[in-house]
């Protein structure tokens, strides 16, 4: 038996024989799609580097390690979130709720929101708006032909789950601090369901940090339901500490002239593994996903992506870059998919990579799967280094060498943290991103969590 | 699209495949059919050393433990490799001596194809190696090439007046482990040419092969071998046709290219294999392992290729860039139409320093066909300097068929530049419009558009096949447009 | 200011600059003519330090000292500027950022404190003026979709910004209308004083009526072959460089 089946039948028994406590915490409609993804996770296994979407990315390596303990019920231990973390974004400072351990803090402050929006926990949410949970849970994320999809819905408990009603606009956006914290090494389930309905608009950002040097295993997945209309951004910031693995799927649904935005930071990890599914299911509806990925180290970051067209007149837009340093890995695995119908589609996507030094190493697969003729589409990739041109022209105008090759790294960064859409938050990446390539890593300038 | 345009779709594509007559000759065949006995047969049919049947017996038991790829884009059919005629010949004499040996009907067959064996009829500067079903039938020029210490013979030959050779570059590109067709080809293969250019000889005229399937229910698996020494130059044309037939036949060929210090190696192939009728039915599965190794430094290997044959195309000659300052390129145009599925495109392997590949792919798709591009740059460790410019695009005439681009970047050096480009398009509404407008109907326009869509490629065919390729592409096209 | 000592340098193992002599005094304009390919592009690189030159003999001292091996950056901040040939493009760098980098670098070696954000914003402002540049052109990214105009434009704008001791504009005419040409020149002219030097590289004569200069030199397969004063430029336009490729 290889590493990755001995622990599918590790993960399997662990479900087994704790089956009463994952089942037992209240959450009755989760529990429902538990049963089948069992088998399906039984019947697919963990995919090698033998599987096409993971040709790139070992998962062997990282899954499979030390001894990891899994919290299957809340940690009962309660903290001040004012020791913990402070945000001085004054855009981000009021809303904000802390996930621990995958599990919605018990003692979230209160949030003040809009008449009709409903934050709270995903197992909340099952047992108080069935209906919602009903109609969209499990519903865009497929356990029967991915694994780890399939690993998340047999395990899933909790997370966060957020409801926009009608015609609502959030004006200021949600923060969700992701946090890992844990006196061993843990294995992580977390699962977040996010409904816009029609004509609704709002924004979350995902802080996902480690508060601990132990190692984490994070099974993330995120469903988006976006209605007609609307307008939706996700902004997401990785920040981990170099044991920790995350792979984190995002599903995403959308109706007819809505406009979605994912933007992936992804600054700090162990292995980070992205996955954005998004299916243009309306007319006249814009995707945008863009990343950007800064890696040394021994990390290894690597984005999926996979937009579907199913309806035309609709439009996409991926960028996804990174800069990789010392012996980091990384992957860029993008699709645009076009169905028959979807004609009129205009589809754009782009991977740009800058090799920092020798051993790093990066591969990417940038892909179009096209069905019909009335389509625009394009992609591009490159892998290269700084211009040197470019340097010789900073530095004839007095600026260090260190400063110029800073200057332009941060340029090439700049592209994708442009795309934030809030001031605020764009300027504080900025920041972050700032001081992660000069290669310091930790959280905001004023927010008290500490990084090992 | 107007409903104008949509006749014309119709009228065009159902455009006859010209090649598509049989040749009423008397063809030795061996039963249908693969095991020990029959790789046995053919080695002994072709007269081989032991060291031959030795290369294909471990081929064959090879072959037994692997499985048929499933990852291209392509609906394969289960093919029953029991049903197929592992070897079919011209009966009469195997190897001629002069052209007035040769059948009348075999000489007919080739004028008709627009390939005389006579080399007073020679296409200018074109020495040709005609094969038919599993035989070379005649090689041209082959005594004005000898005085230049050129080798150009068919494959069978080699074996026998040139062992050394053959055992030492046989196999050294392409291992008979490589992959399922591969493989197979190298327990069963049946002839093909030799060609082996001397230390600073430049070629003085192209080598050709020319090879057509003829007889019903056989499958067709030659291999090329090309070794150009230290500072030499050649430049290799390779065509095919066959009848058309109800019934798929299958088509496994390898290419082997070895170009040492210095030595150029041009490679054009035009593929034109029957590709079945506009409902789907028969036509060549074309299964092909074309590789070339730039082993010395400063060497350079060049693929063109125009397909437009076959009902399914898997190819992806490729280029191992081992020597220092190597160049590779790759051009391609691609066009499917009616039931055609094609999934081909090109690797690069860079592993010496400096080395140089361009990769420029053109994939038209039309009717209900697929068309994919898929390929692979590799770079090692080792490629300091290392650069590649790929550009892939495709165009759909018509919204019933797919156009897809599967392009694999693993880079390991941080030195190397590597850039990827791509498009999906259709064809330009407005430029149609503007050739209408200059008076040019909407047929010709189509034919002219898509001819300079491909003109990057076209243009780095040898004359005398860029003319052909560009008749070609516009037979198979013109007016598909939806 | 400026003391060029048989100057010698390669680029992959060819020899460009076979010996060059040459000495700037303040206040002075040099003009360095040549046909293509005599190495003029090449001296000013190697002056502004491009690490693709290998200088093999000879010795350059610049405000006294000797700057060969000298970063490019310390030999900017020492008060060299080279106006390039062809600008280089960088995308996602805006002008502003760029030239308060640039600047604040500059004030660093000087000993002096960063400019703060206002009187920045009011020096760029001044500068524009001298080379009539807009401000559109300095809120986007370092030279990135400019036209060959405005890229020229744009090095004067940064050579007022940084305010050299010398100022080597390489074919600073090339590519330009005479409406430009005439902005161009007027904005060199307008930052000329006892205290600083300018050598301008051309081929053509052209840019000399605009800005005069002292002396002017004539650079042949990598050698000063003649020197002389102004009226040497023309001489060279009546004569042609055949004149001189005959001669030497």
């Amino acid at each position: 038996m290889t590493k990755l089946e001995t622990l599918q039948h590790e993960l399997l028994d662990l479900f087994t024989s704790n089956k009463e406590t994952i089942t037992g915490q209240d959450a009755p409609l989760l529990n429902e799609f538990r049963a089948s993804a069992f088998d399906d996770f039984k019947r697919l296994g963990i995919p090698t580097k033998k599987h096409e979407n993971y040709k790139y990315t070992n998962l062997e390596s990282y899954l499979t390690g030390p001894e990891y303990s899994y919290e299957l019920a809340p940690l009962n231990f309660e903290v001040n979130l004012d020791d913990l973390f402070h945000c001085d974004i004054p855009e981000l400072a009021t809303r904000i709720a802390l996930v621990l351990n995958g599990f919605y803090y018990k003692h979230n402050r209160p949030v003040d929101l809009p008449e009709g929006v409903i934050l709270c926990g995903l197992a909340e949410a099952s047992r108080e708006y069935p209906e919602l949970i009903k109609k969209h849970y499990g519903k865009y994320a497929k356990a029967e032909n991915d694994s780890l999809v399939a690993l998340n819905t047999m395990f899933a408990q909790d997370g966060v789950f957020l409801y926009i009603p009608k015609n609502v606009v959030l004006d200021t956006p949600i923060q969700i601090i992701n946090i890992a914290f844990s006196l061993m090494d843990l294995r992580i389930t977390r699962r977040n369901l996010i409904i816009v309905e029609d004509s609704a608009q709002g924004s979350v950002l995902f802080c996902d940090h480690t508060l601990c040097g132990k190692s984490f295993i994070t099974n993330s997945l995120t469903e988006i339901y976006v209605g007609e209309n609307t307008n939706f951004d996700l902004t997401r910031l990785q920040n981990e500490n170099g044991n920790s693995t995350q792979i984190s799927n995002t599903f995403i649904h959308q109706e007819g002239n809505s406009n979605l935005t994912t933007n992936t930071l992804s600054l700090h990890g162990g292995l980070i593994r992205n996955n954005t599914y998004a299916k243009l299911n309306g007319e006249n509806s814009y995707n945008n996903t863009y990343g950007l990925f800064l890696s040394d180290g021994n990390q290894h970051m690597s984005t999926f992506t996979n937009i579907h067209h199913a309806k035309p007149h609709c439009t996409s837009d991926q960028l996804v870059k990174g800069i990789l340093n010392d012996t980091s890995t990384g992957a860029f695995n993008g699709k645009i998919y076009v169905d028959k119908g979807a004609i009129k589609t205009e589809a754009y996507q782009r991977n740009n990579n800058i090799l920092l030094s020798k051993t790093a190493k990066m591969n990417t697969k940038p892909q179009l799967e096209i069905y019909n003729d009335d389509v625009k589409c394009s992609h591009g990739a490159t892998i290269g280094q700084l211009d040197t041109n470019a340097l010789f022209y900073i530095r004839s105008r007095g600026i260090v060498y260190e400063e110029a090759r800073h200057l332009l790294m941060y340029a090439f960064a700049n592209e994708v943290i442009g795309k934030i859409k809030l001031e605020a938050l764009r300027e504080r990446m900025i920041d972050m991103v700032d001081r992660r390539l000069r290669g310091e890593l930790g959280a905001c300038e004023n927010c008290k969590i500490i990084h090992n | 699209m107007s409903v104008e345009n949509d006749k014309i779709l119709t009228e065009v594509t159902q455009n006859e495949y010209k090649y598509g007559f049989t040749t009423s000759i008397e063809t030795e065949l061996i039963p249908k059919g693969i095991n020990e006995d029959v790789v046995r047969l053919i080695s002994a049919k072709k007269e081989e050393p032991e060291w031959m049947l030795e290369f294909r017996l471990k081929a064959y038991r090879h072959w037994l433990t692997m499985k048929m790829p499933k990852w291209p884009h392509l609906k394969l059919p289960e093919i029953d490799f029991q049903d197929v005629i592992y070897y079919a010949a011209p009966r009469k004499k195997p190897k001629y001596d002069s052209i007035d040996e040769v059948d009348p009907e075999l000489i007919d067959t080739f004028n008709r194809l627009g390939i005389p064996l006579d080399e007073q009829k020679h296409l200018a500067g074109v020495a040709v190696d005609a094969v038919m079903d599993s035989v070379s039938v005649k090689t041209t020029f082959r005594e004005t090439l000898a005085e230049l210490g050129i080798i150009f013979c068919s494959f069978s030959e080699a074996v026998k007046e040139h062992p050394d050779l053959v055992k030492k570059y046989m196999g050294s590109v392409v291992p008979y482990t490589d992959n399922f067709f591969a493989t197979l080809n190298s327990a069963v293969f049946s002839d093909g040419s030799f060609c082996y250019i001397p230390k600073g000889v430049r070629c003085p005229m192209e080598l050709s092969t020319y090879f057509r399937i003829n007889a019903a229910n056989t499958g067709q698996f030659e291999r090329t071998l090309i070794v150009a020494s230290d500072d030499s130059y050649v430049s290799y044309l390779e065509g095919c046709t066959a009848p058309m037939r109800d019934e798929n036949q299958l088509h496994a060929a390898i290419v082997e290219i070895i170009a040492h210090d210095n030595a150029e190696v041009k490679y054009s192939t035009v593929q034109n294999w029957y590709p079945g009728d506009k409902n789907g039915k028969g036509g060549i599965y074309n299964f092909v392992t074309k590789r070339g190794i730039c082993k010395g430094d400063n060497s350079k290997i060049s693929w063109t290729q125009v397909e437009t044959g076959s009902a399914i195309t898997w190819k992806y000659p490729s280029c191992i860039l081992k020597g220092n300052n190597t160049t590779s390129e790759f051009y391609s145009v691609a066009v499917t139409n009616n039931h055609q599925q094609a999934d081909t495109g090109t690797k690069m392997i860079h592993i010496g320093k400096n080395s140089k590949s361009t990769i420029i792919s053109k994939g038209i798709s039309a009717g209900l066909s697929q068309n994919s591009y898929r390929g692979l740059v590799k770079v090692l460790k080792s490629a300091d300097g290392a650069r590649n410019f790929t550009q892939c695009d495709s165009m759909l005439l018509g919204d019933k068929c797919g156009a897809h681009t599967f392009p694999y970047l693993e880079i390991d050096n941080e030195s190397a530049i590597i850039e990827h480009e791509a498009t999906t398009s259709k064809i330009g509404e407005d430029q149609i419009f503007y050739c209408n407008q200059r008076g040019l109907d909407t047929e010709n326009a189509i034919g002219l558009i898509i001819n300079g869509y491909a003109k990057e490629v076209l243009n780095k065919l040898p004359m005398e096949f860029a003319v052909e390729a560009q008749k070609l592409l516009q037979i198979s096209l013109e007016g598909s447009v939806g | 200011m400026l003391e060029i000592k048989n100057l010698h340098a390669n680029i992959e193992g060819k020899e460009i600059l076979k010996g060059i002599d040459l000495i700037v005094k303040p206040g002075e304009v040099h003009a360095i003519m040549g046909p293509n390919g005599s190495g003029k592009s090449t001296l000013a690189s190697v002056l502004a330090g491009r690490d693709i030159f290998e200088v093999t003999d000879g010795s350059v001292s610049f405000l006294g000292k000797d700057i060969l091996d000298l970063p490019p950056e310390d030999r900017a901040r020492m008060g060299m500027f080279l106006g390039f040939q062809y600008p280089v493009e960088i995308p996602g760098v805006s002008m502003v950022n760029f030239m308060k980098a640039a600047i604040n670098e500059h004030r660093k070696y000087n000993n002096l404190d960063p400019l703060s954000a206002s009187d920045f914003l009011k020096l760029m402002r001044e500068k524009k003026e001298i080379v009539e540049i807009t401000s559109t052109l300095t809120n986007r990214s370092v030279n990135e979709g400019f036209s060959g105009g405005e890229k020229k434009k744009n090095e004067i704008f940064q050579m007022a910004m940084l305010d050299p001791k010398l100022a080597i504009l390489d074919e600073t005419d090339s590519g330009l209308d005479i409406d430009a040409l005439r902005i161009v020149a007027s904005g060199v002219n307008k930052l000329r004083t006892q205290h600083n030097a300018t050598i301008v590289i051309t081929h053509y004569q052209r840019l000399l009526d605009h800005i005069v200069p002292d002396f002017v030199h004539v650079l042949y397969k990598g050698r000063i072959v003649k020197s002389s004063g102004k009226e040497l430029a023309l001489e060279l336009e009546e004569k042609g460089y055949e004149w001189i490729k005959e001669q030497y």
